[in-house]
């Protein structure tokens, strides 16, 4: 019993001491990486440092482009996987179930394989270097489709739905006055887990955006990639791109594992 | 006076169309936005990628001649080529079978009543929603060879400056442990969620008659929790064959300068998917990429095939 609690501390410390590790650079000034031992605990130049940050590469700008591509994206998929969720658990239709099974199938397609004609089909739409590029085609993806769809199934019971349609409501209203509430809790572990990813995605948007029109990934992935080798305005950059969303998980960090644990018994 | 009845048939009637229109037709449209949109970016790149691999594709000519298998008959030849599958198939070993090990064994230890639960949970997670950019940035500093934390414990134990980006088994090492330490807290969520599934009475029953707790981990906990395990393994190893942002990005910080696609001055760590984006987007080849990405496609299909069966089959040695 003890030898388990040791472990998990240890655990912990392994997961959390990197992060820690990061914030004790960033707030130091290059000089003190070169002394040995290296520097345990934080120092003062915590401020300075993210300010030469926002010098070097427009942070203000990448921070404001990451908030609205991450929140649309976010709103989009949680609306459109339950539109599509809905019928897919709860609605007759020619098809149903050879599309559900595409669906199904897609998710283990490498996305790197379209990489290049998505990337042609851009610059073909001149939406290159916007956030168009980034934020259309992640509208809805079928791993959000199906957590819906798997979710609907189980907890939207057929006689609410059938009380519904006896009161006179069409499809849409059962929608609209039915499935929403229900989807509530399950769509908004998808739209947290979604914002997680849109904001950490890293590979797409250096591929098409510039770097004077960044998110926060592409600016670190700049900031990290001097000709000389700035490892405090790296990690200052890092910390203060991290930090919200490591400020999100902390608040709602119980529901989010919730989510990938019922996601996950799919398997 | 006869007409109202007449009315409402009528009316009767109109609404008896509107609810079969409702009830047949409308679930397509719930489906249509994500179909569409699915069908524009996610279906039609993938048979794109075979049109465009088939041809002299490059940013620079207007004109796309089509030159048939000549891409993958180049790619074939393509001594690089084969350094990335070793590479992809290397780094993939490495950070996926200790990683999987590690997170059952962690998920093992969950799976009882504890105090702090959602705390483990939760720092089990935190490198999880750590970005791939700063996951990187943080490890090439421990991983430096002059200043590197890691480098300094390692000299307590009387060894020499590791220049860890330098060699191909020790950038390997490197970059195995950075996918490491951001998936084996979320794959061993997963294999919790699992074991949380298992009766109780199995393990009452094996308590009973004096079995050990790694006896019971291994008679009980891993053949029922199996279908996850598959499952773990095929995701795993897709995930493995497609590592791209940690090699990107380790060049680039640990001091070789600009973003760089070649996977260090040797190619000693560009993967198959690093490849790619070196052929498309530094040298704008996009036919020889678009092969090159077929190809990839074949190898992952190949490999999560081969892990999917050998997992399956496990159970002979496990039950």
């Amino acid at each position: 019993m003890r030898l388990r609690y040791l472990t998990l501390v240890a655990v912990v410390f392994f997961s959390a001491f990197p992060l820690y590790y990061s914030v004790v650079v960033a707030s130091r000034h290059n000089s003190a990486l070169a002394q040995v031992p290296p520097p345990l605990l934080p120092g003062g130049n915590f401020f300075a440092n993210v300010s030469r940050v926002f010098d070097t590469v427009p942070f203000g700008l990448a921070l404001l482009n990451s908030v609205l591509v991450a929140g649309s994206i976010s709103v989009a998929v949680m609306f459109l996987s339950t539109l599509a969720g809905f019928a897919f658990a709860k609605l007759r239709f020619r098809g149903r179930g050879a599309l559900l099974l595409v669906t199904v199938a897609t998710m283990t397609v490498p996305a790197q394989l379209g990489i290049i004609p998505l990337y042609l089909l851009m610059v073909k739409l001149e939406w290159t270097g916007t956030m168009y590029a980034l934020v259309v085609p992640a509208l809805v993806n079928a791993f959000g489709v199906f957590f819906m769809t798997q979710f609907l199934s189980r907890a939207l019971p057929g006689e609410l739905l059938e009380a519904g349609r006896v009161d006179g409501c069409t499809t849409w209203g059962l929608f609209w006055h039915v499935v929403l509430p229900v989807a509530r809790p399950a769509a908004a572990v998808l739209g947290m887990l979604t914002f997680m990813s849109a904001w950490n995605d890293y590979f797409w948007p250096l591929v098409v955006l510039t770097p004077d029109n960044p998110t926060v990934q592409v600016a670190l992935s700049t900031l990290a990639s001097g000709y000389v080798n700035d490892y405090v305005l790296g990690l200052a950059g890092t910390a203060v791109g991290t930090l919200p969303l490591v400020l999100v998980f902390a608040l709602f960090g119980r529901q989010i594992i919730g989510g990938i644990m019922q996601g996950a018994v799919k398997g | 006076m006869s007409s109202l009845p007449l009315a409402v048939a009528r009316r009767r009637h109109r609404r008896g169309v509107r609810h079969t229109l409702d009830v047949r037709v409308s679930p397509y449209a719930y489906v249509a936005p994500f179909l569409l949109l699915f069908c524009a970016f996610g279906l039609f790149p993938l048979a794109y990628t075979a049109w465009v691999s088939l041809h002299d594709w490059t940013l620079l000519s207007d004109e796309h001649a089509f030159v048939g298998a000549a891409n993958y008959v180049t790619l074939l030849a393509d001594g690089y080529f084969w350094n990335a599958v070793f590479n992809t198939l290397s780094i993939g070993v490495l950070s996926t079978a200790p990683q999987l090990v590690l997170a059952i064994w962690l998920a093992h230890l969950l799976n009882r009543p504890l105090r702090f639960q959602t705390l483990f949970r939760v720092s089990l997670l935190l490198p999880n929603v750590t970005s791939v950019v700063a996951v990187v940035v943080i490890f090439s500093q421990l991983f430096g060879r002059d200043f590197g934390l890691i480098n300094w414990v390692l000299s307590w134990f009387g060894a020499g400056a590791v220049d860890w980006a330098a060699g191909t088994a020790t950038s390997h090492v490197a970059l195995s442990t950075m996918i490491m330490w951001r998936w084996t807290g979320y794959n061993a969520l997963i294999f919790l969620a699992a074991m949380q599934a298992v009766p109780r009475e199995l393990y009452e029953a094996a308590t009973l008659d004096g079995a050990s707790g790694f006896t019971q981990l291994r008679r009980i906990t891993l053949p029922m929790i199996r279908p996850t395990i598959v499952f773990v393994v095929v995701v795993s190893t897709i995930g493995a064959m497609q590592i791209i942002a940690e090699p990107l990005l380790f060049s680039a910080s640990s001091g070789a300068g600009g973003v760089g696609a070649s996977g260090g001055p040797d190619r000693q760590y560009q993967t198959l998917a690093l490849f790619v984006y070196e052929q498309g987007f530094t040298k704008f080849d996009f036919g020889y990429a678009a092969a090159a990405s077929w190809l990839m496609f074949v190898a992952v299909v190949l490999v999560a095939g081969v892990n999917y069966l050998l997992t399956r089959r496990m159970r002979g040695g496990l039950a």
